[in-house]
């Protein structure tokens, strides 16, 4: 996704003189693209995410585009008051843009586990928040959050993710992607877990259950028209994400589901526990401990499914 | 500088102190000590500094003023109604219900107003970025960012310090409101400052030292930027915190206090303005 976005981020920014980008001295290797050909358009602010998160209100204010960036936790919650207050209440036409976003940093420990951004970000007002689920997402994204003027917090995972729109979809915010029809259960991912939850959905498949598999790349606003016929087309809704189980892509569902009068459809959070995690090990290894593989999320689907259709 | 223009200020500072005793007064608001300590360099700033345009508040070319401070605001306000920003009107409903004025400086729906602050620290972040935008477009506009002494206990104000003369803007002005009081007492007792000219001076911005009450200590500074090409400014402006109230200069109490209809008279007697 990082190289996606940033090829795309030349592109547009090669269009559009406006078109800054700000790092907190995170991206060696990859942002000297953008570097090269734009270097009166390109900041590094040094390790200073207050500072940078400032400076991009200052310059959205004055009229430009601002890209800041950094990993994990650095660009949002570091300077989350910076966020409220400069660039959301003044509406200011920032992008942050945090690598990372999960456990893709697992062996690095806590503090690179980017596991409750999206319920701080979220809880902004003026915020859009997206995270695409694939390399192919995150270039359409990185197009669509600079078409949209305003604040928006973009996360990505990490490089080399698989790749899973084999041709490109229809992306626009706020609009979920059927990845996969089905009419049996829906399951709606978001960021990296994509992959996971298409892998889990071929497996529900040989076991007799169609799974509707849904791109929620933008957790705000939310696509509340895909969940409701969800609600109404499908036995169970199952969310999926990489990020705590309080306040993101679950939360966001559930609130949905809360105000509508029709409590047909099962459903359930697939989402990290509200700990820091105390195993050390890669991003598949976490995801294993805390039951967020494909194994592990196709048998509990298909467990959670039978037990309704078996009731019935 | 000639003697009228000296008048001319004088008679600004009169009415921005005028308006913020009325304003906390009538509001019960807080922070009246901070907004008098600021109120003769936003007379200068105001009153012949800052190219400015009350019919053309967006205009591009501007400068921008940015009150970092921002529970200083009643001060700015005044200034702003007095050169005609808005009406006068507003000040007498300031922080009431329908207001168009909150207590800590808001750009929503005030023309004038650059940017909307009352967290610390935020200020001078936001005037980096407007400096960079300004000398990449070749614009020749100047961001003017104060501060509050009790600002720079904040990590973000030091980030900015360290980033403006990195990038050579010299189209950024620090004015630090030294008025020597914070929340809790003396800068010096809760977290000292000092050497703070040369905590600034190290960190390579062009820095003088004024009497933020003298008028023609205040024209001359703000006449003379930058005061090195290739470097930001940064002013110390020693002030009294409430001053021009006798009881209220060098007093933490009128951090939170509001004067009553006695002390209101007083001050306003004090400053020879009729009620």
């Amino acid at each position: 996704m990082r190289t996606a976005f940033i090829n795309a981020l030349c592109e547009i920014a090669e269009e559009d003189e406006r078109v800054w980008f700000l790092t907190g001295d995170l991206g060696f290797s990859v942002l000297e693209r953008f570097y090269n050909r734009f270097p009166e358009r390109y900041v590094n602010v040094g390790v200073a995410e207050q500072n940078m998160t400032g400076i991009a209100a200052g310059l959205a204010l004055a009229g430009k585009i601002v890209f800041t960036y950094s990993i994990a936790n650095f660009p949002t919650l570091r300077c989350v008051e910076q966020i409220r207050n400069d660039v959301c209440y003044h509406n200011a036409n920032v992008k942050i843009v945090a690598v990372g976003g999960g456990l893709v940093y697992g062996a690095q420990g806590v503090t690179h586990h980017g596991t409750e951004d999206l319920a701080i970000m979220r809880a902004l007002p003026n915020m859009m928040v997206v995270a695409p689920g694939d390399p192919v997402e995150a270039a359409l994204a990185t197009r669509a959050i600079v078409e949209r003027p305003g604040p928006c917090y973009l996360r990505l995972g990490r490089a080399g993710e698989p790749i899973v729109h084999q041709t490109p979809p229809d992306f626009r915010i706020g609009k979920a992607i059927t990845v996969r029809e089905g009419s049996d259960v829906t399951l709606i991912a978001t960021g990296g877990m994509l992959y996971n939850t298409m892998q889990a959905g071929e497996q529900l498949t040989q076991q007799g259950v169609q799974g509707r598999v849904l791109s929620m790349h933008t957790i705000k606003p939310l696509d509340t028209g895909a969940v409701l016929a969800a609600a109404q087309e499908t036995d169970a809704i199952m969310t999926i994400e990489e990020h705590s189980i309080i306040g993101g892509l679950g939360s966001a569902v559930a609130e949905v589901l809360a105000g509508t009068d029709s409590k047909k459809a099962l459903f359930r959070r697939f989402a990290l526990p509200d700990e820091y995690l105390k195993d050390v090990g890669s991003q598949e290894y976490l995801w294993r401990k805390n039951s967020l593989s494909v194994e592990q999320i196709a048998n509990r689907i298909l467990e959670e499914y039978r037990s309704i259709k078996g009731s019935k | 500088m000639r003697s009228n223009m000296e008048g001319n200020y004088r008679a600004l500072s009169v009415l921005i102190r005028a308006h913020v005793l009325k304003m906390s007064h009538h509001a019960h608001s807080s922070h009246v000590g901070t907004a008098l300590s600021a109120a003769d360099l936003l007379a200068v700033l105001y009153g012949n500094v800052l190219r400015v345009d009350p019919a053309r508040p967006d205009w591009p070319d501007r400068d921008r003023f940015i009150l970092s401070k921002g529970h200083g605001c009643a001060s700015l306000y005044a200034v702003l109604v007095e050169r005609g920003f808005f009406p006068k009107e507003w000040l007498e409903s300031y922080g009431q219900d329908g207001s168009h004025l909150f207590e800590h400086i808001t750009h929503h729906g005030v023309p004038g107003v650059e940017a909307s602050t009352g967290s610390l620290g935020h200020g001078l972040p936001i005037g980096c970025g407007m400096a960079l935008a300004g000398r990449r477009d070749s614009r020749s506009y100047r961001i003017f960012v104060m501060l509050s002494d009790g600002e720079c206990d904040e990590g973000s104000t030091w980030e900015a310090v360290l980033f403006a003369p990195h990038h050579r803007l010299d189209n950024l002005v620090a004015i630090v409101d030294h008025n020597k009081l914070q929340a809790f007492g003396k800068v010096k007792e809760v977290l000292d400052l000092e050497p703070l000219a040369d905590k600034w001076r190290a960190f390579n911005w062009a820095v003088r030292e004024i009497d933020g009450h003298d008028f023609v200590q205040i024209e001359k500074v703000l006449s003379s930027i930058p005061f090195e090409p290739g470097r930001p400014s940064c002013i110390i402006a020693h002030t009294i915190k409430g001053k021009g109230v006798s009881f209220m200069e060098n007093q933490l109490a009128w951090h939170y206090k509001s004067p009553n209809d006695e002390q209101l008279h007083q001050a306003l007697d004090e400053l020879g303005v009729t009620k």
